[in-house]
C-alpha cells in the first residue's frame, strides 16, 4: 500500500477522534502526514516498518512539531534535533503521525495532569485512559494508529495499555536510547511501545533498540530482532506467580482475567510456580523518592533563560524571574514532585530518604534476580489492581493515584523488561496481564506473549 | 602574640581538549558569544552528556603528574544551583568518588626550606558559562561558549603557611601541568583559576581557625597580595577581640582589600547526587599505568639530570628546566656538538630573552651549536661571537661564513702577530723599558695594545707568548 493512502486514512481518523473529544493529540497536520508519506514512498522498498504510522508521546522531541511535555512551560517549543528513536523509526519507513497528549512531564497515572486537558478512555469516555502516556494509548485503542510511542518511568505505558485494552511493552533499561526523550527520572526512563498486537509492538521495539553513542546508558548488546520467535506453545517454560502481586483485595474482574490467563499458560504446557518478591511492597514509596529527586534535578533547566516560557515583570531580579516562570509554567503535580525531590536531596535528609531509597531499590532488584536465577523464566501478574477508574475519582488524592502503579513500579526500579497484554474485559472494561522477564530477555517475553495473544481473547467478558 | 597563617588552594584548570567535557561542541577561546554551543551545552530538553575520552585522559595525566592515586572507578555527580550561565541548573562534577586523591608536590619555601604540599583530590567537571554584567545596560548577558569546557579541580591540603609558599606551590603546579601537556594554564585567559582558603591561628594552636574562601584572584601576584591582605585582616580582627566568620570573600585588586560575598550559613545546598545519565567512570589499571609510563620527564627529574649528566650549576639546571621547550632546545644544542656549559650560558644570556617575550626561538639549536663550537675552537673570540650571533638572527648563513665575511676570525699565527707586536713595541718604548725594569704587570697593557692594533682579530692567548719572546730577545 502506498504511504500516501495510509497518511490520508490516518488524517481522517485523527480528525474524527479529535471531533469526538478524546483530546488524545496535541499536534498533528494533514500536511505533515503528506510530507511523511512522500518521504516514505520515495524510499527503496521493502522497509521493515513501511508506511507504519506512529503516534509520539509529547516528551519525545522532533524537529517538525512542538514538544511540550503537555506543559505550559514548553508551550510552542520546537526541538532542533530528533530523538534517536524517531530517527531510527523514520529510517525504517515509519511515518510520524502526531504528538500525543500526556500527563505533564509524564507525572501522573490518569492523563488528567495535562496542561491541555484530560484524555478520555476510548472504551468509556467517563473513565481515564491511564497515564502518563494516556494520549498514545487512547490513539492505539481507538484504532487511529497501529502503534504509538510512550515512555515509562514507573509504569506509564503498561498501566494505560491495561486500562485501554492494548499491548504495552517496556524494554530493559538501556535497550532503547533516551536521547531526545525529555527526562523525568533518568535512571528509570524508558521509551516504550503501544501496539494493537504483539507483532507490531515488537517490530517497533526492534527498530528502536540498540546502542546509541549519544546515550551513555544504552547497553552495547545487539539490537532486538524485528519479530519475536514463533513458538507453538509454552512447553518448557517456568512461569512464576509472585504472591505479593495477588492480594486478597484484588478487583474481582482483574482476578478473573488473571485466572483465565493462568489457565491458558498451564494449558500451553508451561510449568507454574508460586514465588515471592518480598521487597516489592516498598516499591511505591521507594519510587516516589527516587523519581521526584531525579525530576527536581532534570526540571531545573526550565528556568526561562534560554527557551520556553519566561515570566518577568518590571523590577524583577533573576530570582523573581525563576519564581514567576516556574510557578506559572508548571502544574500542581509537577510542582509537588519538584518540592519532594528537592527535599529528599537536601543536606541532612539525603541519607534518610534518597540514600535509603537507593538501598531499598537494590533489594527490590535483588528479589527479581534471585527468582530468575532459581529457574523461573517469566513472571505473570496483574498490570493494575483495578480496571480504568473514573475521571476525577483520584484527582484530589495523590497517594491513592500513586497506588494505581503498585504492580508496575518495582519492575521499573529493577530496570527489567515487562509488558501488559489484554486478557479480556470485566463489565466492559479491559483487564491487563503483566509479563515480566529477566534483564534483556525481551525476546522470550514477546514470544510467550504472542502465544497467549493467540489463545486468550482480549475483548471477551470474564467472570 | 605570634600568629600562623594556614592556606589551602583550590585550582581549576581547563583541559586542552578539542571538544567539551560531555558533548561535541568545540572547546575554544575568544570566539563570538554563543557560537560554541550545541543542544547539550544549551541544556535543551532531551540532550544527554557523553564523557569526552580525551578529557579523561588529560585529567588522569594531570593527576599522575601531581603524584595522585588515580581510581579505577569514579562517579560523576550533579551539583545544583540556579544561575543564568548554568544551563541545566546543575553542573556535572565529581563529589564523593573523585578521579584521583592523595597526591603531593615538593616546593622550596622561602621561610621553611623544602616542604611537601599535599594534593587532597583532583576531580573532573564541566565549566559554567559567563555572565556579562557590563555588556548591556541594566541587563545581564550570558555567553555559553565556556559552558561545558572540561575542568580539573585540584584541591590542596591546608599545608601552606605564607603567601610566598602559596605562590611557590602555584608556580610548581602550573609547571607540572604544562609539562604534562594537559593545559596551557593561563590566568589571563582563565584556563587556570585560583581560590584561596585562608585562616589564622595562634602559633602552636592545634585547631584551625575559621577560614575565608577568597575569590576573584586573577594573577599569581594577586593571589599573593590577597592572602597577605586577608591574613592581616583576620589577625587585626582577632586582636581587636573580633570573630572570623566562615565566608566567601572577593578580592578587589584596585583597593587591595577583601569583601564578604556570602556567609556559609546562606551558602548553597548543592544537593549532590550521582548523575543517572552517566555510568561510573571505569578505567583499567593497565591503562592508568600506561598513562603514568608515558608522562614526559617532569621538572624535578629533568633538573637533577641536567645537573648530573651535563655538570651544570644548579641555577643553570633550574632555569633551563622551567619550561619544557627551553630544556629541549638546550639538549638539541648539546646534541649538535656544543659544550653543555657554554650552550647553557648562551641560552640564558641571549636566547631566553627572545623566548620569554615571544615564545619562539630566534635561532635553531644546530646554528647555535656551530657558533659555540667556533668559540671553543678559538676561531672567533667570545666578543666577536656576539657580533656573529647578531647576524644569525637576520641571515640564514652558517656562523663560520658570517665570521669570515665580517673578518672576525682570530689571528693566532705567530708571523702575522709578530708584525703587530713589533709596531706596538716600537710605539711604546717607555713601557717596554719599565717592563724590562721589572714592572711585569705592564704585559697586560701591551697585549691590549696589540689587540687594538689588530682590530680585535688577534687571539689574546697567542699574543702573549709572541710578546714575551720579543721582549726577552
Amino acid at each position: 500500500m502506498k504511504a500516501a493512502a495510509v497518511a490520508r486514512d490516518v488524517a481522517a481518523r485523527l480528525t474524527e477522534t479529535d471531533s469526538i473529544g478524546l483530546n488524545a493529540t496535541l499536534d498533528w497536520s494533514a500536511d505533515l502526514l503528506d510530507r511523511e508519506a512522500a518521504r516514505v514512498d520515495a524510499m527503496p522498498a521493502p522497509m521493515p516498518l513501511h508506511a507504519m504510522p506512529v503516534a509520539l508521546k509529547d516528551n519525545i522531541v522532533t524537529i517538525e512539531q512542538p514538544s511540550t511535555c503537555a506543559s505550559k512551560i514548553l508551550e510552542g517549543y520546537v526541538s532542533p534535533f530528533n530523538a534517536t528513536a524517531v530517527e531510527r523509526l523514520r529510517a525504517a519507513g515509519a511515518m510520524m503521525a502526531c504528538k500525543a497528549n500526556m500527563d505533564e512531564f509524564a507525572m501522573g497515572s490518569s492523563t488528567e495532569n495535562s496542561a491541555y486537558g484530560r484524555v478520555k478512555n476510548p472504551i468509556d469516555h467517563s473513565r481515564v485512559p491511564g497515564g502518563s502516556s494516556g494520549g498514545s494509548a487512547a490513539l492505539v485503542a481507538a484504532g487511529v494508529v497501529p502503534v504509538a510511542l510512550g515512555s515509562e518511568t514507573g509504569g506509564s505505558v503498561r498501566q494505560p495499555a491495561s486500562f485501554c485494552g492494548i499491548v504495552g511493552v517496556k524494554p530493559s533499561y538501556g535497550r532503547v536510547s533516551r536521547y531526545g526523550l525529555i527526562a523525568f527520572g533518568s535512571s528509570l526512563d524508558c521509551i516504550s511501545v503501544f501496539g494493537n498486537n504483539v507483532a507490531n509492538a515488537a517490530a517497533v521495539l526492534g527498530v528502536m533498540s540498540g546502542h546509541d553513542p549519544l546515550d551513555a546508558t544504552t547497553s552495547p548488546i545487539p539490537s532486538l530482532p524485528l519479530a519475536p520467535v514463533d513458538l507453538p506453545d509454552l512447553k518448557g517454560l517456568v512461569v512464576g506467580l509472585p504472591r505479593e502481586y495477588y492480594p486478597a483485595d484484588l478487583d474481582p474482574g482483574v482476578r478473573a482475567g488473571l485466572d483465565r490467563t493462568i489457565a491458558a499458560v498451564r494449558a500451553q504446557g508451561a510449568e507454574l510456580r508460586e514465588v515471592s518478591l518480598p521487597h516489592s511492597k516498598y516499591a511505591v514509596p521507594t519510587y516516589y523518592i527516587v523519581a521526584p529527586a531525579e525530576a527536581a534535578s532534570n526540571l531545573a533547566r526550565f528556568d526561562g533563560v534560554r527557551y520556553g516560557l519566561r515570566r518577568l515583570k518590571d523590577g524583577d531580579d533573576v530570582a523573581d524571574m525563576y519564581r514567576r516562570t516556574r510557578g506559572e509554567g508548571f502544574g500542581p503535580e509537577v510542582r509537588r514532585r519538584i518540592l519532594v525531590g528537592t527535599y529528599v536531596l537536601s543536606a541532612g535528609y539525603y541519607d534518610a530518604y534518597y540514600g535509603k531509597a537507593q538501598a531499598v531499590r537494590a533489594l527490590i532488584a535483588e528479589d527479581f534476580r534471585k527468582v530468575f536465577a532459581a529457574g523461573v523464566d517469566l513472571l505473570l501478574t496483574p498490570t493494575t489492581p483495578t480496571p480504568a477508574f473514573k475521571a476525577g475519582e483520584k484527582a484530589d488524592d495523590p497517594v491513592s493515584m500513586y497506588y494505581a502503579d503498585v504492580f508496575v513500579c518495582a519492575i521499573s526500579l529493577a530496570g527489567l523488561p515487562a509488558m501488559s497484554l489484554p486478557v479480556g474485559r470485566s463489565q466492559g472494561l479491559p483487564i491487563g496481564a503483566q509479563i515480566i522477564a529477566p534483564m534483556f530477555a525481551e525476546q522470550r517475553m514477546l514470544a510467550a506473549a504472542q502465544v497467549l495473544e493467540r489463545v486468550v481473547s482480549a475483548t471477551e467478558e470474564v467472570r | 602574640m605570634t600568629w600562623e597563617c594556614v592556606i589551602g588552594l583550590e585550582v581549576h584548570v581547563q583541559l586542552g581538549t578539542n571538544t567539551k567535557m560531555f558533548c561535541a561542541a568545540a572547546n575554544s577561546y575568544g570566539e563570538p558569544p554563543n557560537t560554541l554551543v550545541d543542544p547539550y551545552t544549551l541544556g535543551l530538553p532531551g540532550a544527554l552528556p557523553v564523557p569526552n575520552a580525551e578529557a579523561v585522559r588529560l585529567g588522569t595525566r594531570a593527576a599522575l603528574a601531581l603524584g595522585c592515586t588515580v581510581h579505577p572507578v569514579s562517579i560523576f555527580a550533579r551539583k545544583h544551583y540556579f544561575y543564568p550561565d548554568l544551563p541545566k541548573g546543575y553542573q556535572i562534577s565529581q563529589f564523593e568518588e573523585p578521579l584521583a586523591t592523595k597526591g603531593a608536590v615538593n616546593i622550596e619555601s622561602p621561610e621553611r626550606g623544602p616542604i611537601s604540599i599535599g594534593v587532597t583530590r583532583l576531580h573532573l567537571e564541566e565549566d559554567a558559562g559567563k555572565s556579562l554584567h557590563d555588556r548591556l545596560p541594566g541587563r545581564t548577558a550570558v555567553d555559553l561558549n565556556r559552558a561545558g569546557v572540561p575542568l580539573a579541580e585540584i584541591v590542596s591540603e591546608p599545608d601552606m603557611r605564607s603567601a610566598a609558599e602559596a605562590r611557590a606551590y602555584l608556580t610548581l603546579l602550573r609547571q607540572l601541568l604544562v609539562y604534562a601537556g594537559v593545559s596551557e594554564c593561563s590566568m589571563e585567559k582563565g584556563t587556570l583559576r585560583v581560590d584561596a582558603n585562608v585562616s589564622v591561628r595562634r602559633l602552636g594552636e592545634p585547631k584551625f581557625g575559621a577560614k575565608a574562601e577568597v575569590k576573584n584572584l586573577n594573577s599569581f601576584a594577586n593571589v599573593e597580595r590577597a592572602i597577605e591582605v586577608e591574613r592581616a585582616r583576620q589577625i587585626a580582627t582577632l586582636e581587636a577581640s573580633g570573630r572570623i566568620a566562615q565566608e566567601t570573600r572577593l578580592f578587589n585588586a584596585n583597593t587591595g582589600t577583601t569583601k564578604a560575598l556570602r556567609s556559609k550559613e546562606e551558602s548553597h545546598d548543592y544537593r549532590y547526587f550521582p548523575d543517572p545519565d552517566l555510568p561510573p567512570l571505569v578505567l583499567e589499571q593497565r591503562w592508568i599505568d600506561e598513562q603514568r609510563a608515558t608522562l614526559p620527564e617532569l621538572p624535578a627529574a629533568k633538573r637533577a639530570r641536567f645537573a648530573s649528566v651535563y655538570g651544570l650549576p644548579a641555577y643553570h639546571a633550574a632555569t633551563l628546566t622551567l619550561e619544557q621547550p627551553v630544556a629541549t632546545f638546550f639538549e638539541k644544542t648539546v646534541l649538535a656538538g656544543a659544550d653543555a656549559k657554554a650552550a647553557a650560558d648562551w641560552i640564558l644570556e641571549t636566547v631566553l630573552t627572545v623566548y620569554n617575550e615571544s615564545g619562539t626561538f630566534p635561532v635553531t639549536p644546530d646554528r647555535l651549536a656551530a657558533l659555540v663550537l667556533l668559540v671553543k675552537a678559538g676561531t672567533v673570540s667570545k666578543q666577536a661571537a656576539k657580533a656573529v650571533y647578531g647576524e644569525l638572527l637576520t641571515t640564514s648563513d652558517e656562523p663560520a661564513d658570517i665570521a669570515n665575511r665580517l673578518g672576525l676570525v682570530q689571528v693566532s699565527d705567530a708571523g702575522a702577530l709578530g708584525k703587530w707586536v713589533d709596531e706596538v713595541l716600537a710605539a711604546h718604548p717607555g713601557e717596554v723599558a719599565r717592563f724590562k725594569g721589572g714592572e711585569a704587570k705592564l704585559i697586560g697593557f701591551l697585549v691590549g695594545q696589540v689587540m687594538k692594533k689588530s682590530g680585535g682579530k688577534a687571539d689574546p692567548k697567542a699574543v702573549q707568548p709572541v710578546l714575551q719572546e720579543k721582549l726577552s730577545g
